[in-house]
């Protein structure tokens, strides 16, 4: 069995004498004998070697795909040993929460940088300290916007659908109604929306680039939407941010996105990052942690966390929202990323994965029968319709241990980033077209 | 210490990628107007930056770190290893089925393990913290009251020494919160109980140890009125740590529970996260649980979605990576480890507090579990020295200071948890510097007021930072 335990039997008694007990279970006597178990039914303690054993042959039960051409919400970048480094850092990988400033000023200033990088890359004035991940992001920023006569959310269909889900579910709570507004070829329908933009909408909710990798047209979203005095989330993969206009330049309100891409691996789904960022406005409906700068007796730089005054632990059920424990090591990682990769790095990512998603489309649609879905500008993400099923031609792929894109209605959504080498996108579309062509 | 982007130099850069090898990409949209001005660094003092930073950090492996109900036990390497396996870490989270079988076998064999400590009969590993759990475990509860037509339930009741996050999370759920005073023992006033508990009552929120780390002996009482009444029981699993092995939440009467990973499984908490908070429930509540579900189906897994279900807290299956290392933990702790660590964690704090509590008082002395709560708020009387004074004290000595002013029954409260994984030389070592503190208190109560001194930086105005908020660096203008 192992045992993180450093009292050895004798000191534990020794503990014991000095207590006046003869036994921990003494310690134990005052609950209720009805509800004491005996024993668990669990396996019995392992030594490291065991475990270690154990792990790894469940890890190899695993595939892990040599090329990946699915995103779809996780995307498959280059993480800089760098990066690994900084964040296993046992003085940040152990802390908890810096709610003491004194001793905490490392983590403070680390989230404050944080906090600044999201505010450069996506414009806007404030940013939290991190959320869960982009779909709760998503769903804390609906209820930042609510009003008492303005409760309804309106969701782009071409929102992320575990986006979507995730907002529904949190309306299941709040009890805001939710609504999705139809799409015209892959994009969201002004129409419709304008049609939807009654008086009780609190908040639009759109993604740039779309779910199918598609560029909305966002400023002209955003005036009906503001046209009709509600409030305009963008849900964005920050990595497009090194090439694409702001959410604060297309007219946001609020710019929310999971920041997995950015230093974090793809890990079956978790843990991501959750990034909110919104205007000077809407600060303090901010939910979660936000660190702020302020000086100490002698005048000297320090950082706090501070406008606790919206948080849990003072408010209770008033408060902005339950947050709590957030992804504080992720969001470090992701500023170290961004550190990392410097303006340069993150326009040139951005630049290849666009470039690559490019030629790969222009490659793939040189097949017979094959075609993009929707027509661009696309980030780094398509839809190709296919002569073959989606099934037939991911089985292919998946044979050779590639990942191909994700089957969607009316072909797979493909992404490419800059890991996708010219060799490993040219092999992917000769074996498409070896289904397709028959 | 200067600001990353204080580091920052024109043209400094770490080399990554490899020249593009496909043409590059036309555009016809519209790019940002000008770059982040994120810092330009080359990979030296990149790396020297966050050391520096390091350095100003206090993690449990930098010393004695006794926060209470945060639970900072040891967190072990071999757990760090296994997560960082390429078998996990390099998985998409939508890869085909046949291809995430030792992942999925990670959630099912972890799901079956914590239903065995809770005593609940299924769980979902999606919520990414204790908050998101309440959240979730209370959608649940709605769901259920909601698939019988028993609407009227609106409220939710919550002991007025709960966490924060449990009223929280009550008005997030679209629930009114009735706050339940109180006995004077520190544990739920029965008769008010009673008196609150009616057709409107969705459910109770109740965590047990409490908050003053007292287990409530009338449990089985406390959850039978709320059954009869029709409401459900949640358990806040924050302070199972002190228990488990020993009482299962669901031998309570508990019908919903959520449980920290990374304070009872001993998962890093990573400067404020990521955390777990998976949900566990009774069979009559698993129909609602989030979606996507990892089931055992013949001799392999798969994910289920129930019709029923609530919909999804997140996107795919939770803080994946945490749940890895708790599995780790669980396996490595096994039958016999994890009543062990419940038995000494209930040691170490009984021990300290026996050292502390002539010179401290203590709010509740019997059946002390866990953690113990000091009050100092006859000592601000005599002295003037508070809570935050001891607190700050602390932080001079290399120790991290207990929760302040927590739980909010008690005054000038500080919250000790020493966990399990100190040893007694760690606990004599923090009792005599509570001791010399204490006595400084009454020689030179001006010097305590002042401190800390020894750390990089004296008492932060916390005030001036609310009043005028500084949230982002101020780039110097050109």
């Amino acid at each position: 069995m192992g045992s993180y335990l450093p009292n050895s039997p004798d000191e534990r008694r020794k503990m014991l004498e000095t207590l006046g007990i003869s036994s921990e279970d003494a310690l134990f006597a005052h609950i209720p004998a009805a509800v004491k178990v005996d024993a668990l039914n669990l396996p019995k303690g392992l030594s490291e070697l065991a475990v270690r054993r154990h792990m790894e042959a469940l890890a190899g039960k695993n595939q892990v795909f040599r090329s990946i051409f699915r995103g779809a919400g996780a995307y498959w970048h280059y993480i800089p040993a760098i990066v690994k480094s900084v964040a296993a850092k046992e003085e940040f990988l152990t802390a908890y929460t810096p709610y003491q400033a004194e001793i905490s000023q490392g983590i403070l200033q680390s989230i404050f940088e944080y906090q600044t990088m999201i505010c450069e890359l996506t414009g806007m004035d404030v940013s939290n300290a991190s959320v869960y991940d982009g779909a709760s992001a998503a769903a804390e920023a609906t209820a930042m916007c609510r009003e008492r006569k303005r409760q309804k959310i309106l969701i782009s269909g071409a929102v992320d659908p575990q986006t979507a889900e995730t907002v529904h579910t949190y309306s299941f709570g709040s009890g805001a109604p939710v609504e999705t507004v139809p799409l015209r070829d892959g994009r969201t329908d002004p129409d419709a929306l304008c049609a939807a933009l009654t008086p009780e909408v609190s908040c639009v909710l759109l993604q740039q680039p779309n779910f199918f990798g598609l560029l909305e047209d966002v400023p002209a979203l955003a005036q009906a939407v503001h046209a009709a005095g509600a409030k305009l989330i963008v849900s964005v993969n920050p990595i497009s941010l090194g090439l694409l206009a702001t959410p604060a330049e297309q007219g946001a309100d609020i710019a929310v996105g999971d920041g997995q891409p950015l230093g974090l691996p793809l890990a079956f789904g978790g843990p991501y990052l959750g990034f909110i960022a919104c205007t000077k406005a809407l600060m303090r409906r901010m939910p979660g942690r936000i660190v702020g700068e302020t000086t100490d007796a002698d005048g000297k730089r320090a950082f706090v966390l501070t406008l606790q005054a919206r948080e849990q632990h003072i408010r209770r059920e008033k408060a902005s929202s339950n947050l709590c424990s957030n992804q504080a090591l992720c969001a470090l990682t992701a500023a170290a990323y961004l550190a990392a990769m410097g303006p340069g790095g993150l326009h040139e990512i951005a630049g290849q994965c666009a470039a690559k998603a490019q030629y790969a489309a222009a490659r793939l649609c040189e097949i017979d029968g094959v075609s993009l879905a929707y027509q661009p500008p696309f980030f780094h993400e398509f839809v190709t319709r296919l002569p073959a099923t989606p099934n037939a031609v991911l089985a292919a792929l998946e044979d050779e241990n590639i990942l191909g894109g994700l089957p969607v209605e009316g072909g797979i959504l493909w992404c490419v980033t800059e890991m996708c080498t010219k060799e490993q996108i040219d092999e992917m579309v000769r074996i498409v077209r070896e289904v397709c062509v028959v | 210490m200067k600001l990353i982007f204080e580091r920052s130099r024109p043209g400094a850069r770490c080399e990554l990628l490899p020249p593009c090898d496909v043409p590059a990409a036309e555009w016809t949209i519209p790019l940002r107007a000008t770059p982040p001005r994120l810092p330009e660094l080359s990979e030296i003092d990149l790396s020297r930056h966050y050391t520096a930073l390091a350095k100003e950090a206090h993690g449990v492996n930098d010393g004695f770190y006794p926060l209470g109900s945060c639970t900072m036990k040891y967190n072990p390497r071999i757990n760090e290893e296994m997560a960082a396996l390429p078998g996990f870490t390099g998985l998409h989270p939508l890869q085909p089925i046949e291809t995430v079988q030792g992942a999925l076998e990670v959630l099912s064999t972890a799901e079956e393990l914590f239903c065995e400590i809770t005593g609940m009969d299924a769980m979902s590993f999606q919520p990414a913290a204790g908050a998101h759990g309440e959240f979730t475990g209370l959608l649940l509860m709605k769901a259920y009251h909601d698939s019988r037509q028993d609407t009227a339930r609106t409220k939710i009741l919550v002991p007025d020494a709960a966490h924060g996050t449990n009223p929280a999370s009550a008005a997030m759920a679209g629930y009114t919160v009735v706050s339940i005073p109180s006995n004077e023992k520190g544990c739920v006033n029965l008769d008010a109980l009673r008196a609150a508990v009616g057709p409107d009552t969705a459910g109770l929120m109740l965590t047990n140890p409490n908050t003053v780390g007292l287990f409530d002996e009338n449990i089985l009482e406390i959850t039978q009125i709320i059954h009869d009444a029709g409401g459900l029981c949640y358990y806040d699993g924050a302070n199972l740590n002190a228990v488990m092995g020993i009482v299962r939440p669901g031998d309570m009467g508990f019908d919903v529970v959520h449980l920290n990973l990374h304070k009872t499984f001993s998962t890093p908490h990573g400067c404020g996260g990521p955390g777990a908070g998976p949900v566990g429930c009774r069979e009559f509540l698993a129909p609602f649980l989030p979606v996507d579900q990892a089931v055992r189906q013949g001799d392999g897994f798969t994910l289920e979605q129930s019709m029923a279900s609530i919909g999804r807290v997140k996107a795919f299956y939770g803080n994946f990576l945490v749940v890895v290392r708790a599995l780790t933990y669980l396996l490595t702790l096994g039958r016999e480890g994890i009543p062990e660590a419940a038995k000494n964690a209930v040691l170490n704090a009984n021990y300290l507090m026996h050292l502390l509590k002539d010179r401290y008082q203590m709010a509740f002395t019997e059946g002390v579990m866990h953690e113990f709560v000091i009050t100092l708020e006859e000592e601000k009387k005599q002295s003037g020295i508070s809570a935050m004074d001891v607190a700050k004290a602390m932080l001079d000595y290399g120790i991290h200071p207990p929760t302040m002013y927590f739980p909010l029954i008690v005054h000038e409260a500080l919250m000790v948890e020493p966990t399990e994984t100190e040893s007694r030389e760690t606990l004599e070592e923090a009792a005599q510097i509570l001791h010399e503190i204490i006595d400084r208190a009454h020689n030179e109560p001006e010097a305590l007021h002042q401190s800390p001194k020894r750390t990089c930086i004296g008492r932060p105005d916390e005030v001036a930072a609310a009043r005028q908020p500084r949230l982002r660096y101020l780039f110097p203008l050109n």
